[in-house]
């Protein structure tokens, strides 16, 4: 009997039955099989002394790892570039990553290793900060009301004083966190929307200077507060505490944070290797679930987000004051002392789908690395999907969702089960522009400042 | 021991001197402790730094019973952890009782008591492979005056060097030669610091040794040299004994500048005791951090007396024999 005798109706419901077993097979794994433990069940994950780091800690604390049955340790890194290589030489099971580390080391800018991520840990939760001296300047330029500045600060104030440092023969500097951090290409982001270049990196010289009018180098989080007071970087873009740490201890002023600069920003990464995650296919989805119950604890109410300050403040996690933790935790920020502004969105670590690993962040790094050359050829839209689909992995991300649901410990709306991993065209951004995962390349060559797509380094 | 049997004779004796001697061994250092804290206490909070002032007395005993209290707190985790794991084993066997029960330790981060036994352990580590490599190494050298002369030159080179020289080297020859899998014995950074120890401690016990070797009475020497004794005996019954003191006395200045060094050394190799302690309390920038600091640099100082102490115990009653 061929589909096409069948009456409509008959059709209609062969159609439908299909769909549904069809649906049903791939959800069938996580429900009718038993439940799959995990293949390595102690783990050792890296972290850097970061608010964002919340849902290691909070999986950690509030047992979540320990219902999935790992046992996990929490080890406090030195700096980024000990974490990523601790990470791929397998001293570490994975590690809180920045969203750009899984991507430059899986094309090679730095350290070469295939590394992947299923779980985006957090969005926004950055600022820029400068010195009391830079801030004292700025002010001329920056457009008040009430006495108090006028929010999103833009470059364009700071261009006027590092002209003026120009004509004087001074160099500005500022620091971030390292080469491929998501600091570094909201710094030049921010810098570059305000008519200032923040360097070109080429391929003899990776420091990132080339043609700069404001000189970026890398520093340890901890370490720019006091690098700052030495005179050394005259500002720095970094997460928190650090921003809050010197505008209340009286060093500094933050300008803007980077939720005004890119809304809802994917910011921090759960990075693995791609042979653990191949090795340990179960442990890495049980990771997941954990830490997809500390995101979703940790937006769920500010008495929530209140317990979570206590216990960064902890010696052993971020050590920070709670009172300079909670001044951006808990729905304000802090610009300059006395100045505080309610900004719940500083950090977001389960609402508006921030932990789905969508393919279309991954390629808004990539278009920035090829920004300012730390890709230094012209690649195909192609090649920037391929890549995107390497290191993302929101298949795992679905498994531990899935499983979760059946679980009773979330539900379906929770999360995009729908999407393709584009997020379609999205706006937000302090200059303005517009960007669709789809098309990197032709975002590249809106920018005037910055390598077009076809430009070479 | 000395002291309490001093008093015991005098106040037998003389009551009125005795108190005169208590005053003077006793009174006296407090005095002058009571009028350093004073004048900590008045002065530390004249100092602004980015942290906050420097604390006075007051703060560092309120953080002193903080890191008590933490550690206490932390111990009770410990012992719900084992709870809820054993909870946890119950409830998995009775729905499948094929399943091995896990039995993971306890993972929370080091307290700072464990952070001073990991401290101390590293240090003796560190100490006893130097005087096993500098004892029998200074015999060697005091004996023979060819030896003697050979090392000479080196042991003069190395001796003024930093462990913050060697812990780069050191970090890297450890990397390479010490390859682990799993949960190794002993961490990487463990070895680094106790190496990085005995490579600055081991000179003075070396030059020490080879002295009181070399100053053992020329009679005694040629009454061995008569006897024909083998030289085992000759070592055993006349070098060492007379060398002893200066052997012993090496050994306490070794232990007093390994425990020096192992603070540096602990820092740079996040081995988890005193120093990185220290190194993080710093990173974290708190306005408790510098409290906490004094608290750790107070605990070094004490501990380092009590080393010293220590020794003194151990060589008189090892010399005395």
């Amino acid at each position: 009997m061929s589909y096409r005798s069948l009456s409509l109706s008959r059709r209609r419901l062969v159609a439908g039955a299909t769909a549904l077993v069809g649906t049903s097979a791939l959800a069938l794994p996580a429900l009718a099989a038993p439940r799959a433990f995990p293949e390595k069940e102690s783990l050792k994950f890296g972290f850097i002394k970061l608010t964002d780091c919340a849902p290691l800690v909070i999986a950690f604390e509030k047992h979540f790892f320990e219902d999935e049955g790992l046992n996990v340790t929490l080890e406090a890194q030195a700096n980024w570039k000990v974490l990523l290589d601790r990470v791929i030489d397998g001293q570490l099971d994975g590690a809180h990553m920045l969203a750009g580390q899984p991507l430059g080391a899986t094309i090679g800018f730095g350290t070469r290793a295939d590394v992947v991520t299923a779980f985006n840990m957090d969005l926004n939760g950055n600022a820029i900060t400068v010195s009391n001296a830079v801030w004292n300047e700025m002010k001329a330029f920056v457009p008040m009301q009430g006495g108090k500045p006028v929010h999103p600060i833009k470059a364009d104030a700071l261009k006027k004083v590092v002209d003026k440092w120009k004509g004087q023969g001074k160099p500005f500097k500022m620091g971030m966190v390292f080469p491929v951090s998501t600091h570094n290409y909201v710094l030049r982001y921010w810098l570059a929307a305000g008519g200032l270049n923040p360097g070109y990196y080429t391929a003899g010289d990776i420091s990132g200077t080339q043609k700069a009018d404001v000189q970026l180098s890398v520093t340890p989080p901890p370490q720019m507060p006091a690098t700052m007071e030495a005179g050394t970087i005259n500002g720095y873009c970094v997460g928190e505490p650090w921003n809050q740490q010197a505008v209340l201890k009286g060093i500094g002023a933050a300008l803007v944070t980077d939720l005004e600069i890119w809304k809802d920003k994917p910011e921090k990464v759960f990075g693995v290797t791609r042979g653990w995650a191949e090795q340990n296919p179960n442990t890495h989805v049980a990771v997941v679930k954990a830490l997809i119950r500390a995101c979703k604890w940790l937006d769920a109410s500010m008495a929530n987000r209140a317990e979570a300050v206590q216990l960064l403040a902890r010696s052993n996690y971020v050590g920070a004051d709670a009172q300079v933790i909670g001044n951006s935790m808990t729905g304000t920020f802090e610009y300059e002392k006395g100045d505080k502004r309610p900004l719940p969105d500083f950090n977001v670590f389960f609402r508006n789908h921030a932990t789905y690993p969508f393919y279309s962040d991954a390629v808004w790094y990539l278009t920035q690395m090829r920004r300012w050359g730390q890709i230094p050829e012209t690649r195909p839209d192609s090649w920037y999907m391929e890549t995107a689909r390497k290191v993302y992995l929101p298949q795992v991300y679905i498994q531990a969702a899935r499983a979760l649901i059946a679980e009773g410990k979330a539900v379906e709306s929770d999360f995009p089960m729908k999407t393709d991993g584009f997020k379609g065209l999205q706006g937000g951004f302090i200059d303005g522009l517009a960007f669709d995962g789809r098309k990197p390349n032709d975002y590249l060559n809106q920018f005037s400042i910055g390598l077009k797509a076809k430009d070479a380094a | 021991m000395e002291l309490a049997q001093k008093y015991l004779r005098s106040a037998v004796r003389d009551p009125g001197a005795r108190l005169r001697s208590l005053g003077f061994s006793l009174g006296i250092p407090a005095l002058a402790l009571a009028l350093f804290l004073a004048l900590w206490a008045a002065l530390a909070p004249r100092i602004q730094t980015s942290l906050g002032a420097v604390p006075g007395p007051a703060q560092v005993a309120g953080q002193a019973h903080a890191l008590w209290d933490a550690h206490f707190a932390e111990r009770r985790k410990r012992a719900d952890f084992y709870a809820r794991q054993e909870q946890r084993n119950k409830e998995r066997l009775a729905q499948d009782p094929a399943y091995r029960p896990r039995h993971f330790s306890y993972n929370g981060a080091p307290t700072y008591l464990d952070q001073i036994l990991t401290s101390l352990t590293t240090a003796f580590t560190g100490f006893l492979i130097a005087t096993l490599v500098a004892v029998p190494l200074g015999i060697l050298a005091g004996s023979s005056r060819v030896v003697q002369a050979a090392i000479n030159p080196i042991v003069e080179i190395f001796r003024p060097v930093s462990p913050l020289a060697w812990l780069p080297i050191v970090t890297l020859i450890v990397s390479a030669v010490y390859v682990t899998t799993g949960t190794p014995l002993f961490q990487k950074s463990f070895l680094i610091s106790a190496i990085t120890v005995t490579l600055c401690s081991l000179w003075t016990t070396l030059i020490n040794t080879a002295i009181g070797v070399t100053s053992v009475d020329k009679d005694l020497v040629n009454v061995g040299k008569v006897l024909q004794l083998p030289l085992s005996t000759r070592v055993r019954k006349i070098v060492l004994p007379s060398a002893l003191p200066y052997i012993f006395t090496g050994m306490r200045l070794s232990l007093g500048v390994g425990w020096m060094v192992l603070i540096a050394a602990e820092m740079l190799a996040q081995n988890p005791g005193l120093g990185k302690f220290v190194w993080d309390e710093f990173q974290n920038g708190s306005s408790d951090s510098l409290a906490r600091i004094l608290v750790a640099v107070l605990t070094i100082g004490l501990i380092g007396f009590g080393l010293d102490r220590l020794m003194q115990l151990v060589q008189s009653f090892v010399v005395r024999r």
